[in-house]
């Protein structure tokens, strides 16, 4: 590794070289310190009484709340009905979307077939299909599952065949002249290949699956994180509001590190 | 090494012209033919389309006239008979530098146990038995080379294209892959295309230097190269080899001029 600083020069300007290496420490510290900063201003907005706790509760209160209902097993119940919602949409989208999308980025007859009726859905809104999937599919679990599946899928599709279609073409070439078949070439060379771009593009929409969870439980659901806070919204509960969001936030952090770890498992070299 | 097999290649009349009637004409009539066991050496300016010749050996893009006979049957598909190394590195990012070279034995369905015989042999031949467990993106660019040689020969084809192997290396590293690829080479006894911008490398590798003119590129000078085996770098010394080189320099030269 060349070194463009010299010993000498001061630790500020050493970690501000663009790319630079930091050390974990100093990663770790900051990740802390946002998140004390971003504390300490909600403390002093509302313990300071500048912003009434209607609009914006104070720790204290959302603390208590989160108690309660980790006392009486509803914080549980429904987080656990929305991680279910949540996983089962987006598994049943990967388990498409994974090997569709390496068709779709190897063969062009595929993406001539698929993609314009994909790019059409594509930027339909999710909410307006909610009525009919009620129509469709009922009210049950199938109906929040097919509102997922229905947020992720096409997006998944288009990064995954866009990612496979970016293989090295001397890749292939070069798999060829050692005797892949061209049947071959997708399950050997183009999967591989694209690997770590697929295991993004699925950290990536896992995130996006999260978003979509309040539309899927918007209407029709009797548990989860998006009813509890669509139903505290009735009653102007800002604290249990405040409380899910504070939720699904923590559970879509915990979902990136195991993508990290999945990555570093699965794609260590990259 | 293995006894192995070797072929005789004949390119007859071979046209290429990229993207339809009006597209750019790459190569134009060429025809020369290679017989088993020689090591061909191909120069030309930059653009003549040395790297679409080998690709069209391969079989990876279709000619648009002529053809190309490898031991008399006509060349339709790329297959691993024919074994390149390619101008950029093309490593498999995802295998290790033994899977990398293991890779084309097993698509031949080659037993686990003569697998691990064969890639210890050649890593050891290319000086890259330590690395065998590292991946690709953290070799040296020359090493990265050695591994694509280790990983073509491995699989023992018949004809090898090499298209600027050692283009990326500094001289040092260059010299010791010469030396390297003859002594695999002389053991091996296959058919050699390659390509090369170094004259020096040309004489000193090849039975035979095949000059190209600038694109289209056609067959200026078929150039015998009658130094005798085992060469060494003392060579670029010697006054026939200062001949050969001030000619074959000199016909490039024309070609170059021409172009501006
Ligand atoms: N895929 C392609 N589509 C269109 N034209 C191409 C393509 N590949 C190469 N060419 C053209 O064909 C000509 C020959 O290219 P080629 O890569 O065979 O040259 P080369 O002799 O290997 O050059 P270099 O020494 O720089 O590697 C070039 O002028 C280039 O513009
Ligand atoms: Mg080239």
């Amino acid at each position: 590794m060349p070194r463009t600083m010299s010993k000498k020069s001061s630790f500020l300007l050493r970690i501000l070289v663009p790319f630079a290496d930091v050390p974990r420490w100093l990663i770790v510290a900051l990740g802390i310190f946002i998140w004390i900063l971003v504390a300490l201003g909600w403390v002093y907005l509302t313990y300071g009484g500048v912003i009434p706790p209607l609009f914006l509760p104070p720790p204290g209160a959302v603390m208590g709340k989160a108690g309660d209902m980790i006392v009486d097993g509803s914080l549980y119940k429904n987080t656990l009905s929305s991680v279910q919602v949540v996983l089962y949409g987006f598994i049943i989208s990967s388990i498409v979307a994974v090997p569709l999308g390496l068709w779709m980025g190897t063969y062009r007859v595929v993406q001539g077939l698929i993609e314009p009726l994909v790019n059409f859905i594509r930027y339909l809104p999710v909410t307006s299909f909610v009525p009919l999937f009620i129509l469709w599919i009922g009210i049950g679990l199938e109906e929040r599952i097919a509102v997922i599946f229905f947020g992720t899928f096409f997006q998944q599709l288009v990064m995954i065949s866009t990612a496979a279609n970016s293989v090295s073409r001397d890749l292939v070439n070069a798999s060829y002249t050692l005797g892949t078949k061209r049947h071959e070439v997708v399950w050997h060379v183009i999967f591989p290949a694209a690997l770590p771009a697929i295991l993004d593009t699925l950290r990536v929409t896992m995130g996006w699956a999260w978003t979509y969870l309040v539309v899927a439980e918007m209407v029709a659901a009797s548990s989860g994180l998006g009813y509890m806070s669509m139903k505290a919204m009735r009653g102007f509960q800002v604290d249990t509001i405040f409380l899910a969001i504070l939720t699904i936030g923590a559970l879509g952090m915990l979902m990136d590190q195991a993508f990290r770890f999945l990555h570093l498992k699965l794609a260590p070299w990259a | 090494m293995a006894a192995n097999s070797s072929a005789s290649l004949a390119i007859e009349d071979v046209t290429l012209r990229y993207g339809g009637n009006n597209g750019v004409l790459a190569v134009d009539r060429v025809s020369f033919t290679v017989a088993p066991n020689e090591f061909t050496v191909i120069v030309g300016p930059s653009g003549c389309g040395k790297s679409s010749l080998l690709y069209l050996v391969a079989g990876l893009i279709e000619l648009t006239g002529g053809r190309i006979l490898v031991n008399d049957r006509a060349v339709d598909r790329p297959g691993p008979d024919r074994g390149m190394v390619f101008q950029g590195y093309t490593l498999f990012p995802w295998l290790t530098v033994s899977q990398n070279v293991e890779y084309g034995l097993k698509r031949k369905k080659i037993p686990s146990l003569e697998r691990d015989v064969i890639v210890e042999q050649y890593l050891d031949a290319v000086g890259l038995y330590p690395f065998a467990d590292h991946f690709p993106a953290q070799l040296s660019g020359g090493m990265k080379q050695r591994v694509a040689i280790a990983r073509s020969l491995a699989n023992d084809p018949e004809v090898l294209l090499m298209d600027e192997p050692f283009g990326a290396l500094d001289s040092q590293t260059r010299g010791t892959m010469q030396k390297l690829l003859l002594k695999v080479w002389e053991q091996s006894q296959k058919t050699v295309l390659f390509v090369t911008h170094d004259i020096d490398e040309a004489i000193l590798l090849g039975d035979r230097v095949i000059v190209m003119t600038a694109r289209p590129g056609r067959i200026k000078a078929d150039i015998r190269v009658d130094i005798p085996r085992p060469r060494s770098m003392d060579l670029v010394m010697e006054p026939e080899f200062i001949q050969l080189k001030r000619r074959i320099l000199g016909l490039l030269h024309d070609e170059i001029d021409e172009e501006h």
